[in-house]
């Protein structure tokens, strides 16, 4: 019989022909890919080319004649003239893109009133000069008078190369941060995931009162911007702080205090991402313990920690690079204390110089990439652990370890409301710590700095068009890439740009956004510094999260709808309408309120972003502690706070009756 | 392999043409060259062990994975580069992919809306759809409100709304528990019957392929062991893997004689005719309903009988499954079904010697598995 089929000819091969439906989605995915490049990849391109671009005065190209009323002398370059004079240092030539260089450097003598002539040309057309403002780049001669030619600035010109890297480690002011940014970053993630630890395993294993109310608590932090603790630090601990005495006399500003908030604002990550691990493990592990009569202790270093070892270790990381990343914080409470995303801002805001803001973002990007590469890595065992069946533990009384674990979450809880209390007293105080009385003054802000109310709308803004438009674009992107069939190689290019911002620190993405959108031969150039560009850029900068629970909830999806429908003749649209979207809602509604919520609170991309119709709450939080209201600013926090926590009632309320509902049809 | 249809109805013309089909996950070939003809109306069992390809071919049929090479041709039409869209079929799957936030009337109606049929009509056919699958007032419940046999019959009926031409079903009854499944095939033979569609079922139930199918179709490995009715698939199996897949087959080694005799142990038996080479190695097989009892006063030599002892026996209710051994068969044993009454005609008992007889036409010979 298998002679035949060997003797028999070759049955033809067979292409697909690719149906409707498949050719739609596919369209859909390209340019939900084209999306990613256009907000994502192009800009990290660009940045990436210009942290390569160098800057410097060629002094070699320009020549002067000077004719001080007894004739023109012989032309010499402003090189010679340098080295005669011994003015600029090699690495005094080196600049930015922005970089002028006055051309009466070179004559110390000068004097605008002298009858002295100049004259100046370039020896090649390859870089220019400015006279005013008019722009000069041809290789001829011109003459001015000692009055004009003060008004003459030589233009640095560009090359690529490794120089700002080597300016970039040359500077101990510069690359010293690296290691500030890696201590800080490394102790708080030990300190985060060990307070994490233990309250994920109070609230797992112990039969405590309050579970609901400390998980509740435990969230706040998301719902406030990073820099929100670094102000009740400042009442707290601060030159003229309440409780500063506890510090024995150590300064809050610096490592003390950006530890104390990274503490605060990564708390809940890691501890999601914990609590999960530890609601899976197996508790017939435990059982089997009891069994075998191992203490609580024995129990606990051979069950537990090997158990939630996967989710230990993707919450470091994850810490880790929220840290590292975090810009608003150690702005806030940093002090003279430098670290990475600072650096980025004062090189940028403070001292314009481009190139340099990208060399940082680039070293910046180094560990947040390992740090992501090593959660995908770890996630992925962590689902491979799931997928066995287990059972989950159900924890029994034990009236001493209750005890302890309801005083040790009460601590953690007090810490957490503490701060947040604070700042609300400091926004209601008239001014600490000289007049203690209760006003609303400082929510008065129109006499600020900051953009006033029209700040904390716009954010608003910010937040419903990232959550209406993010969730749309990032749903049905979701749904595409996991329903189409074949394309194999868009669909493999779309899951790694999907991937990509949860690896690119915010800060990065704003610079890059910058480089990219702000460039005059961008066709898209006209949306820089309107809300449009932040809210395209809020979505990339919290794409990947919403992505996965996308993804997440489209899996639980049974696999042959599609199929179904396709044998029923009916397009997928249909089936994404009547089926998908309401199955799927609860799962949407999560994917909005998150991005509303990241929204409300991140500073880091938008703060190049922002002009000054489009400033942010969060912002002006950020820019009104930087002037000094820190009251005002702390007033705004709170704003960020209630509003986040009205629009999470909504969603809780809208997700309550969606399920009520649908409960039929749950199954519930 | 050839198409080897034994038990075609003469008349009728092929629905299905399926031709040299291969199907490759990269280097991996799950469908190696198959072929295969489907009638108008003829219900198609794919049997076989888990993970042999069934799925695999039932989904190429489909249009879902379409396959690497082979042609399939529907109805006249060459089918086989179509998406599932532009097919003509229903499918039921094993989870039956209902859709959980419609009611079992609109997962029924699905297929009927967006088609320029109106309201009522199909109103209508629901109806006649939920009575057709003995539901008439489960229409307004949710999936989940409804048993696991419910919505087995819920999404068959949504299969069929569309009057497809073709029904495939993968393993259908598989999800549902015992009882419920043995009442729902009769159930479903009956309705395919009424309806006619021409319909291929994935299975790897041996019982549910053989109450069900006008034909079976075995496969193992990727390819096609067998296609006939039930009865040739049990009585007349082409393969070892087929005499062992279905039903209950006892194997002995020994070696060929001539073209119609083999040697086991120390005995020559009368076989079947088998073409394998002489003194090859082969596998004997006879069912154990096939080895007769022989009447203990009958002293003549019969061809092919040997005298066993009985070494262990159980009660299945209507006859007895007796384990047997004999020095001269070496170290196999044989599995015999006796009737109640033979046992007590023979006053067997564990310990007791016995004669019975091989038939010829009933013992098959093959080669062994893993020599081709
Ligand atoms: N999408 C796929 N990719 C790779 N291998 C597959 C895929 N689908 C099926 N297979 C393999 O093909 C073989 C046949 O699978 P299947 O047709 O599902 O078997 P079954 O007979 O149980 O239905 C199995 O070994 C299976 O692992
Ligand atoms: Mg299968």
């Amino acid at each position: 019989m298998t002679e035949l089929a060997d003797t028999a000819p070759a049955a033809p091969l067979i292409k697909p022909k690719t149906s409707k439906d498949d050719r739609i989605m596919v369209g859909f995915i390209l340019v939900i890919c084209l999306y990613l490049l256009i907000t994502l990849a192009f800009p990290l391109y660009a940045m990436l080319s210009k942290s390569f671009s160098t800057y410097a005065f060629d002094l070699t190209n320009f020549e002067f004649q000077v004719n001080a009323g007894d004739g023109w002398s012989e032309p010499f370059s402003a090189a010679e003239q340098n080295d005669k004079i011994q003015k600029f240092k090699p690495k005094d030539l080196v600049t930015s893109s922005d970089g002028r260089l006055a051309t009466t450097e070179f004559f110390p003598d000068f004097s605008f009133r002298s009858p002295t002539l100049y004259r100046l040309r370039q020896v090649r057309g390859d870089t220019s000069f400015l006279f005013g403002t008019e722009r000069v780049d041809d290789t001829e001669w011109h003459e001015y008078s000692s009055n004009d030619f003060r008004r003459i600035v030589i233009r640095a010109s560009g090359d690529t190369g490794l120089d700002n890297f080597r300016t970039y480690f040359s500077t101990p002011a510069l690359f010293r941060s690296i290691e500030n940014s890696l201590f800080i970053s490394f102790l708080s993630t030990i300190i985060t995931v060990s307070l994490a630890f233990g309250f994920a395993y109070a609230l797992n294993r112990s039969t405590m009162r309050f579970k609901g109310l400390f998980k509740l608590v435990a969230m706040i932090p998301i719902l406030v911007p990073s820099l929100l603790p670094g102000i009740a630090l400042v009442y707290l601990f601060g030159n003229q702080g309440m409780i500063k005495g506890l510090l024995f006399g150590e300064s809050i500003y610096g490592p003390i205090g950006i530890v104390i908030g990274s503490v605060f604002f990564t708390f809940p990550h890691a501890l999601i991402i914990i609590t999960t691990a530890l609601a899976i493990s197996d508790s017939r592990l435990y059982e089997a313990a009891t069994a075998l009569r191992a203490s609580r202790w024995r129990t606990f270093w051979t069950v537990t920690i090997p158990g939630a070892r996967y989710g230990l270790i993707s919450a470091a990381f994850v810490v880790f690079n929220l840290v590292i990343t975090d810009f608003g914080l150690p702005k806030v409470i940093g002090g003279q204390y430098n670290m990475l995303a600072v650096d980025i801002y004062k090189q940028v805001i403070g001292q314009q110089n481009f190139e340099m803001g990208a060399v940082v973002s680039v070293v910046l990007l180094i560990p947040a990439l390992l740090a992501f590469g090593v959660d995908r890595y770890v996630q992925k065992k962590q689902v491979a652990q799931l997928s066995a069946r287990s059972v989950p533990y159900v924890p029994k009384p034990h009236r001493q370890f209750d005890r302890i674990c309801l005083a040790y979450c009460s601590l953690v809880a007090v810490f957490i409301v503490g701060l947040i209390a604070v700042c609300q007293y400091a926004a209601l105080i008239k001014f600490w710590p000289y007049n203690l009385s209760l006003s609303l003054d400082n929510y008065n802000f129109e006499v600020m700095d900051g953009g006033g109310w029209d700040s904390y709308t716009n954010s608003i803004q910010l937040g419903l068009y990232t959550a209406l438009i993010g969730t749309v674009v990032v749903f049905v992107g979701a749904y595409m890439v996991e329903k189409v069939n074949g394309f194999f190689t868009t669909r493999s290019a779309f899951q790694f740009l999907a991937m990509m911002p949860m690896a690119i620190p915010g800060m990065v993405l704003g610079l890059a956004y910058i480089f990219f959108f702000n460039n005059p031969d961008n066709p898209l150039n006209a949306i820089y510094g309107t809300l449009a560009i932040m809210v395209i850029c809020t979505v990339t900068h919290f794409y990947t999260v919403s992505h996965l629970t996308a993804v997440t909830a489209l899996k639980q999806m049974d696999r042959e709808f599609e199929a179904v429908a396709a044998s029923l003749k009916q397009p997928f649209q249909r089936l994404f309408a009547r089926v998908t979207v309401p199955v799927c809602l609860p799962s949407i509604l999560d994917i909005s309120i998150y991005l509303f919520v990241n929204a409300m609170t991140t500073v880091s991309a938008v703060i190049f972003l922002y002009s000054p119709d489009t400033t942010l709450a969060s912002v002006a939080v950020l820019n009104m502690d930087d002037a000094g209201d820190i009251a005002p600013a702390a007033a705004m926090g709170m704003m960020i706070f209630y509003t986040n926590v009205g629009a999470r009632l909504i969603h809780q309320f809208v997700s309550r009756k969606l399920v009520r509902t649908t409960q039929a049809w749950r199954g519930g | 392999m050839t198409v080897q249809n034994k038990g075609e109805p003469g008349s009728a013309k092929p629905y299905l043409q399926i031709d040299r089909l291969t199907k490759k996950f990269g280097n991996f070939v799950a469908l190696d060259s198959v072929s295969l003809e489907v009638y108008e109306g003829e219900f198609i069992c794919f049997l076989g062990p888990s993970g042999c390809g069934k799925t695999t071919f039932l989904r190429a049929i489909a249009g879902l994975d379409i396959q690497t090479s082979g042609t399939v041709m529907q109805d006249g039409a060459d089918i086989s580069a179509l998406p599932p869209a532009e097919r003509d079929f229903g499918i039921v799957f094993q989870s039956y992919a209902l859709f959980p936030n419609l009611t079992a009337e609109r997962n029924i109606a699905f297929g009927l809306e967006n088609q320029k049929v109106g309201k009522s009509a199909i109103d209508k056919r629901v109806n006649e759809l939920l009575e057709l699958v003995g539901l008439p007032d489960q229409g307004p419940k949710y999936p989940a409100q409804l048993s696991g046999g419910q919505q087995q019959r819920i999404a068959l009926a949504r299969a069929l709304a569309t009057s497809p031409g073709l029904l495939l079903l993968d393993e259908p009854l598989s999800a549902l528990d015992a009882k419920v499944r043995s009442h729902l095939r009769h159930e479903m033979k009956a309705l395919q019957r009424r309806l006619g569609v021409t319909t291929v079922m994935v299975t790897h139930d041996q019982e549910e392929a053989l109450t069900m199918a006008d034909r079976i179709v075995v496969m193992n490995h990727g390819v096609i062991e067998q296609v006939g009715t039930p009865t040739q698939i049990y009585r007349e199996p082409d393969t070892l893997f087929v005499a062992d897949f279905i039903g209950a087959m006892n194997q002995v080694s020994g070696r060929v004689n001539s073209d119609d005799r083999i040697t086991i142990g120390e005995l020559s038996f009368k076989s079947r005719t088998h073409g394998l080479a002489s003194d090859a190695p082969v596998v004997a097989a006879i069912r154990p309903e096939d080895i007769v009892p022989r009447d203990p006063r009958d002293e003549s030599e019969a061809e092919n009988s040997l005298e066993v002892e009985i070494d262990d026996m159980e009660f299945l209710g209507s006859f007895w499954r007796v384990s047997l051994k004999s020095s001269a068969l070496g170290e196999a044993s044989l599995m015999a079904d006796l009737s109640i009454n033979a046992t007590r005609t023979l006053a067997a008992e564990v310990g007791s010697t016995i004669r019975v007889a091989l038939p010829a036409d009933r013992l098959w010979v093959f080669p062994p598995a893993g020599s081709l």
